[in-house]
């Protein structure tokens, strides 16, 4: 039965019960959230102004500008013509940003892919089968997240490092090390959404539809897949949206500390490194693409934030 | 309790040799030691040879594995190459307490070459640590019992941005306000760089004035996170039943917050910060490089560049074990503080 | 009669509202009633009908936001209380009035022993010393029936079952011999075996300690035994106030009337049907317009539907809100 209550929220909960306009679909209500959550529209629209920078400049700038060096206008300070001024080989620091925007970003995006993947697939044989699957793959998740991060990312670069050669993708040349940060960021950041999975399959595979499926002779992927899977897209979905964030920051401690994508592929974390020997001489070699970094971050979060609130109102934030 | 502490610490023990045996295969392959070894060129193939049997790179993984946890000493191995196993091992093996020998500085044991930069890197983290708890509690309690004040919004979105900020970014923000733009205009500054001015020694004062832009560099993003955490933990424990139970008796404010909010909303706040605090040994890694501070993690930048397996592991399995020795901790303290726990 | 007592509680035009994300709840539009000394008064609806947020506001219980107390006072002992500082409604809840709530399974703190969450008000409204405290817990735990109690001072509240809980639960409201007890649905989440225990222990306490009692309760079947006068609420509103029997004998509010009908009853002959009160409950998110109840109502006449009526005396202590008599159905 209902319990009476004070609490505001059980309130609104009771009397949206007696509401006269038709019901709303779970998206519609999700929609109304995250719109009222102006945090995160305004983290969309960064974002949303993050991308057109970052693949809009191309546009303008070419990619041969931006790793073009000109020894002759090493280190100027900002000016008309070089808005963010140039870095210690005259490069373009403005051009670099909006390709390294392009490699920062892309590698949040794949790497998140590739988190998402093995996180589900994990998180989902742990939680679905259990036994000694459960148990090991537990352990296993329990083992990667007893390292930070960062002493995982910084040995698997050393492992993966030099081992993939240059490739091509759409007309241009990538550094290999693009790929080998894209994949070591993927698979040192899949266990928190391992553990959600597992716990979401926990859950769910006792439900009721789960039973009738099972009944019906539905095979076990199709189970997981079909009918376990599409219920717990909520937290998986939020926790992806973080994980982009997370991803980015990543590619930027690793290539900071010069173990992450290597030059003339130019990302923002790339572009700090070594900074540090400029800090007083030329502030906008590192001031510049922090802050590209720290936007897009910022408003991966806010937006992450809001997608919890309207996607799985019931969870919290860390 | 004591049994329960006890069974803690025997779960601990596979996790951690789960752990070994990741960190060691890809140790293992991580690249040619011998060939960066000390620094110096071994060109001569007989050399090579005879140093890989010396480190004993020519078993097969397993024996490697087998060797380094519980030594060879036990054992006779092959040094001069005819097949024959004639010598006895040297190592003790870690679960001895010997880590082996770093082969950067050549003969210098592991716990040695560890043990000199732990206290630095332990001196950031309990400032920080500190810092960050207090801190956190302090503004996390003060914005939830002002929820939707101007202060409070305030620090919710100040909060998001110290969350997002990179360690880097923030610590070269910080330089260049603190130690490059006070100078400029006259001001005290901060240093930038290392422990002590060597000119004026290493004084008590002048590592806590070197110490300041490291620790609120490590400090800023868990602070940020942290107090968003106690801040809706304690939204969540102030709308319970039993606080409005304990209003409802006449109890002052302060101790409605203080002893029947706080003790309830210190259960998860522990769970999370227990667990969390070893991991900021993470962000040591990249103030103590910007910082040039001589600690843990600049040790281990260094050593991974030139595949010093024997030190990279000793620190790895550092913090694996200070992770699980927080883990144990964090349950102990949570048991202690729950009595529905406390009581089983 | 009680009406000869002094009046203890008066409250009027009391009105709550919270304002959420989802627009404004209007909780409690304007009560005003009068408790005298040792009465017992049960104020009775259905869930979300107000009667819980109405008796919080009373003692400013209400968070702040995104609650609101909109406008009324409420006088005890002549004294308007609302208008006081934090601190001196802190002296009065606990020690003046006391209240035990709904679900005794969360209205303990669970980390703190039984024995500290008794002697809480002891010690701040008595300023008694710990062991003194102590003894006094140990008495009130043996007054609401809980064997050796020195044993149970260092328990914590999981060790009890519900129904010890609420016990202890009602030992703490009476520890410092409030004039008044609140008793929010206090039986509702226990078992039916428990529920009259309970109900039987308050009755006790209530003439041991010559307390007025306000009950809050969405059943009229357990108000029929111990309350002296019945408040019925809907919707915010009070709408019909009589003295228990009158009430039962005499309904004069469809609402009332149709919860007396959902009612089971053993007088009720066998073949009659309980009935259950038709549409569903009122949205209190619009501002009200007209009776609240005009869309459930068979009464419903023209009027209904635009004007609210205002409680208005029927009978000597009985008064309503309807502009129709329901005897005759047509408009009074």
């Amino acid at each position: 039965m209902i319990m009476e209550s004070t609490s505001p929220n059980q309130l609104v909960a009771l009397n949206m019960e007696g509401l006269d306009t038709p019901p709303l679909t779970l998206s519609q209500l999700a929609w109304r959230r995250f719109r009222r959550h102006r945090m995160a529209m305004f983290g969309a629209i960064v974002l949303a102004l993050l991308f057109l920078y970052s693949f809009g400049g191309s546009l303008v700038l070419s990619e041969s500008y931006a790793n073009h060096t000109d020894t002759s206008l090493r280190i100027m300070s900002p000016s008309a013509e070089h808005l963010f001024g140039t870095d210690s080989v005259g490069r373009d620091i403005l051009a670099r940003t909006i390709y390294g925007g392009q490699i920062s970003l892309l590698i949040g995006l794949t790497a998140v892919v590739i988190e998402t993947f093995m996180g589900i697939l994990i998180g989902a044989l742990a939680g679905y089968y259990g036994g000694w699957i459960d148990s090991l793959l537990m352990r296993i998740t329990e083992a990667m997240l007893n390292i930070p991060e960062i002493f995982l990312l910084i040995v698997m670069a050393k492992f993966f490092g030099g081992k993939i050669p240059e490739i091509e993708f759409i007309g241009r040349t990538f550094s290999g090390s693009v790929i080998v940060i894209v994949v070591i960021i993927g698979i040192t950041s899949w266990m928190y959404l391992a553990r959600i999975v597992r716990a979401q399959f926990l859950s769910l595979k006792e439900n009721e539809f789960v039973l009738a499926a099972h009944a019906t002779g539905t095979s076990n992927v199709q189970i997981i897949f079909l009918h376990i899977l599409p219920n717990s897209m909520a937290p998986i979905v939020v926790s992806a949206t973080l994980g982009v964030a997370n991803a980015i920051l990543a590619e930027a401690y690793i290539s900071f500390l010069g173990l992450g994508v290597q030059p003339p592929t130019a990302t923002w974390g790339n572009m700090l490194d070594g900074a540090t020997n400029y800090l007083e001489s030329a502030p906008w070699l590192w001031f510049f693409p922090g802050l590209l970094i720290l936007l897009t971050v910022l408003s991966i979060n806010f937006l992450g934030d809001g997608l919890r609130d309207a996607l799985d109102p019931r969870s919290r934030a860390i | 309790m004591i049994r329960y502490i006890v069974n803690r610490i025997l779960q601990g023990i596979p996790l951690l040799f789960i752990i070994s045996i990741i960190l060691f295969v890809l140790m293992m392959n991580m690249g040619d030691p011998i060939a960066t070894m000390g620094g110096r060129s071994i060109t001569r193939s007989s050399d090579r040879v005879r140093l890989t049997r010396q480190l004993g790179l020519d078993q097969p993984v397993y024996v490697q594995y087998l060797y380094w946890l519980i030594g060879n000493d036990w054992a006779k191995i092959d040094l001069d190459g005819d097949g024959i196993k004639e010598s006895n091992g040297t190592r003790r093996g870690i679960l001895r307490g010997d880590f082996g020998t770093s082969l950067v500085n050549r003969g210098k044991p592991v716990t040695k070459v560890i043990g000199e930069r732990l206290p630095n890197t332990l001196l950031l983290m309990v400032a920080s640590e500190i810092i960050i708890i207090l801190g956190s509690l302090l503004v996390g309690i003060y914005s939830a019992l002002r929820q939707y004040s101007i202060l409070d919004h305030t620090i919710t979105a100040l909060s998001f941005i110290g969350y997002s900020m990179p360690i880097f970014f923030i610590a070269l923000l910080s330089m260049y306000l603190f130690a490059i733009l006070f100078k400029r205009w006259g001001l005290p500054y901060l240093p930038t760089v290392g422990m002590f001015d060597p000119q004026v020694g290493k004084t008590t004062a002048q590592v806590l004035w070197h110490m300041v832009l490291p620790v609120f560099s490590i400090s800023i993003i868990s602070f940020a996170a942290y107090s968003r955490y106690i801040r809706s933990t304690m939204l969540e424990v102030m709308s319970q039943d039993y606080i409005r139970t304990a209003k409802s008796k006449g109890l002052p404010r302060r101790e409605v917050v203080y002893v029947h909010a706080l003790k309830n909303a210190s259960l998860p706040i522990v769970t999370v910060v227990g667990l969390d605090l070893p991991l900021l040994l993470g962000g040591a890694v990249v103030t103590e490089r910007i910082f040039a501070w001589p600690g843990m993690g600049r040790l281990f930048l260094d050593h991974v560049s030139r595949l010093d397996m024997p030190v990279v592991m000793g620190i790895l399995l550092l913090i694996a074990v200070a992770v699980i020795l927080f883990q144990i901790v964090t349950d102990i303290v949570y048991a202690w503080l729950d009595p529905r726990i406390r009581y089983d | 009669m009680m009406t000869t007592k002094p009046v203890l509680l008066e409250v009027s035009d009391l009105r709550t509202r919270f304002h959420t994300p989802e627009g404004t709840i209007f909780a409690v539009n304007g009560i005003s009633f009068r408790l005298h000394e040792g009465e017992t008064v049960a104020i009775v609806g259905e869930s979300g009908c107000g009667k819980s947020v109405s008796m919080m506001s009373l003692l400013k219980l209400i968070p702040v936001p995104p609650g609101e107390i909109y406008s009324g006072n409420v006088k005890y002992r002549g004294k308007d209380i609302l208008q006081k500082p934090e601190e001196e409604m802190e002296q009065i809840r606990g020690r003046e009035i006391g209240m035990v709530f709904q679900d005794p399974m969360t209205s303990l703190n669970p980390v703190l022993t039984i024995g500290r969450q008794l002697t809480e008000p002891l010690r701040t409204h008595l300023g008694m010393e710990r062991d003194m405290a102590n003894r006094r817990a140990i008495e009130l735990l043996q007054m609401v029936g809980i064997s050796d109690p020195e044993r149970h001072l260092q328990d914590y509240p999981h060790q009890f079952s519900g129904g010890m809980r609420q016990r202890v639960m009602i030992a703490m409201a009476l520890a410092c011999a409030p004039s008044l007890l609140i008793a929010d649905e206090p039986t509702t989440a226990l078992d039916v075996t428990i529920q009259a225990q309970i109900v039987e222990l308050i009755t006790k306490m209530r003439d041991m300690l010559k307390m007025a009692i306000i009950w809050i309760t969405h059943d009229l079947g357990v108000v029929a035994g111990m309350a002296d006068r019945v408040i019925v609420m809907y919707a915010g509103y009070i709408v019909e106030e009589a003295a228990v029997d009158d009430l039962y004998d005499n309904p004069s509010h469809p609402y009332t009337i149709a919860l007396l009908e959902a009612l089971p009853r053993v007088d009720r002959r066998r073949d009659s049907r309980l009935k259950s009160i038709a549409g569903s409950p009122p949205n209190l998110l619009v501002e009200p317009h007209g009776c609240p109840f005009a869309p459930r109502c068979e009464f419903v006449i023209e009027r209904c539907r635009v004007e609210n009526p205002a409680l208005e005396n029927i009978a000597q202590g009985h008064s309503i809100t309807c502009w129709v008599d329901v005897k005759t159905g047509k408009p009074r």
